[in-house]
């Protein structure tokens, strides 16, 4: 069997996107941490286009981007599958993914702005958790997947680690008591999974170093 | 209700909708096209698409699939033999993904950015979205499509852009063929498929569109 090599970073949630899905997969690989203040030549070989981790490596072939290594994983290793078979359901979650991707970028604002700006951003990570509580997740049942952890589960995975984490650095509450219970109940029900809370990095590293980096975005604004 | 078992709500300028009508017509899959009204959508779009209330949207058998890249993936799923625009092997459907996802961050906000912008906005516009295009340039190196010998998912996905490089470059006073003239080579190509040539409105009529639509932003 090729190698299958995983270059990426732990403060990062598209990283640890790749890892639940190799978990799942039974996939065994090899993890290269990389320093984001400085980057391997392998890291900037590997993806010339972002420059960015996740890379996956797979017979010295690199697939960049997570969701699109996703999709390769479902396809090259088909148990324990990340999407649906029928057409249709893949599209609907083909669909809450990319809703996730262009969406989920403003939770990230709010952490790297203050004042107006921050506020703005606020209101854009407000409205996609509402969509996803009134759409997304209406009528579901454990996860987005059903009764098993599908494709959208993990892309959605940042938001049931990485959001709280930046509600507590910033002091901007998203889940306020008794708003968006689906949510609420879909981000306890991921963090129980085994191989999901088996592997996620630890809080108060990630508090610590999230709150250092937020002062330096701030002050070079 | 339309009688058709696929209907393409769309609007005639829109790269998004042209992948779709050249991924149907490759596969030669009759369906209903419905132009919609951006300023006045109608009910079957605000219901067909709740969360965006965008065009395209596909509907199949009544059921709506929306965002022209998994509408594209779809069409290919349910239509897998007739002329099918992905490749089979998993890693080049994967750097297939990757392209078509790059050409949607990219070109669609600079392109915007250069006939809706001026000054040093603009410039800026122009210069990232020249560069976006030599990257692609490179991707296609010397084969003829970037999906190989045949034309595929990419070229799809990126052709409709085509129909607007006259707009792009009128309004931004530059001429994208002396940067990238191997992609103009391509373009020509891709636009002798009959697919390709009735998806694609003139690249006078979407310059029109666009002189209008600033007219009516108050960008003139």
């Amino acid at each position: 069997m090729e190698t299958v090599k995983l270059y990426g970073a732990w403060p990062s949630p598209f990283s640890y996107r790749v890892i639940w899905a190799l978990k799942l997969k039974g996939i065994p690989f090899e993890y290269i941490e990389e320093d984001l203040s400085s980057k391997s030549p392998q890291l900037l070989q590997y993806n010339p286009v972002y420059e960015k981790v996740p890379v996956l490596v797979h017979g010295g072939r690199p697939i960049c981007e997570s969701m699109v290594i996703l999709e390769y994983l479902d396809e090259k290793w088909p148990q324990q599958p990340l999407l649906p078979s029928d057409p249709y359901k893949r599209a609907e979650a083909r669909f809450w993914v990319k809703f996730g991707e262009d969406r989920g970028p403003s939770v990230w604002m709010i952490y790297r702005t203050e004042g107006e700006k921050q506020e703005k951003a606020r209101r854009d990570a407000l409205e996609m958790l509402t969509i996803l509580e009134e759409h997304g997740l209406n009528g579901k049942k454990k996860f987005f997947g059903g009764d098993n952890i599908n494709i959208v589960d993990i892309a959605f995975g940042g938001i049931a680690h990485w959001m709280g984490v930046i509600e507590e650095i910033t002091g901007v509450k998203l889940i306020e008591d008794n708003k968006f219970p689906l949510l609420k109940a879909w981000m306890h029900n991921f963090k129980e999974v085994s191989f999901i809370n088996e592997n996620l990095p630890n809080r108060e590293k990630m508090v610590a170093f999230f709150r250092a980096r937020r002062s330096m975005i701030l002050s070079s604004a | 209700m339309s009688e058709k078992e696929v209907v393409l709500l769309d609007f005639w300028p829109s790269p998004f909708g042209m992948r779709l009508r050249i991924a149907l017509a490759e596969k030669g899959i009759d369906y209903e096209y419905k132009e919609e009204d951006l300023w006045n959508k109608s009910p079957l779009l605000l219901k067909s698409n709740p969360v965006h209330k965008k065009i395209p949207v596909l509907i199949h058998k009544g059921k709506p699939v929306c965002e022209s890249l998994i509408a594209l993936q779809y069409v290919e799923e349910v239509w897998p033999h007739k002329s099918p625009l992905l490749p089979s092997d998993p890693y080049a459907r994967a750097r297939a993904r990757f392209w078509a996802d790059y050409i949607d961050k990219k070109l669609y906000d600079l392109g915007r950015r250069t006939w809706a912008t001026k000054g040093e906005e603009q410039e800026a516009a122009k210069k990232e979205f020249l560069d976006s295009l030599k990257l692609l340039e490179a991707e296609l190196g010397d084969k003829p499509y970037f999906g190989g010998d045949k034309f595929g998912f990419v070229d799809a996905v990126l052709i409709p852009y085509y129909s607007w490089f006259y707009t792009y470059e009128t309004c931004g006073n530059f001429s994208i063929e002396a940067d990238c003239p191997k992609l103009i080579f391509w373009a020509k190509r891709c636009l002798e498929k009959e697919s390709v040539k009735k998806s694609l409105p003139p690249q006078e009529k979407v310059y029109g569109f666009v002189l209008e639509l600033k007219k009516r932003l108050g960008l003139l």
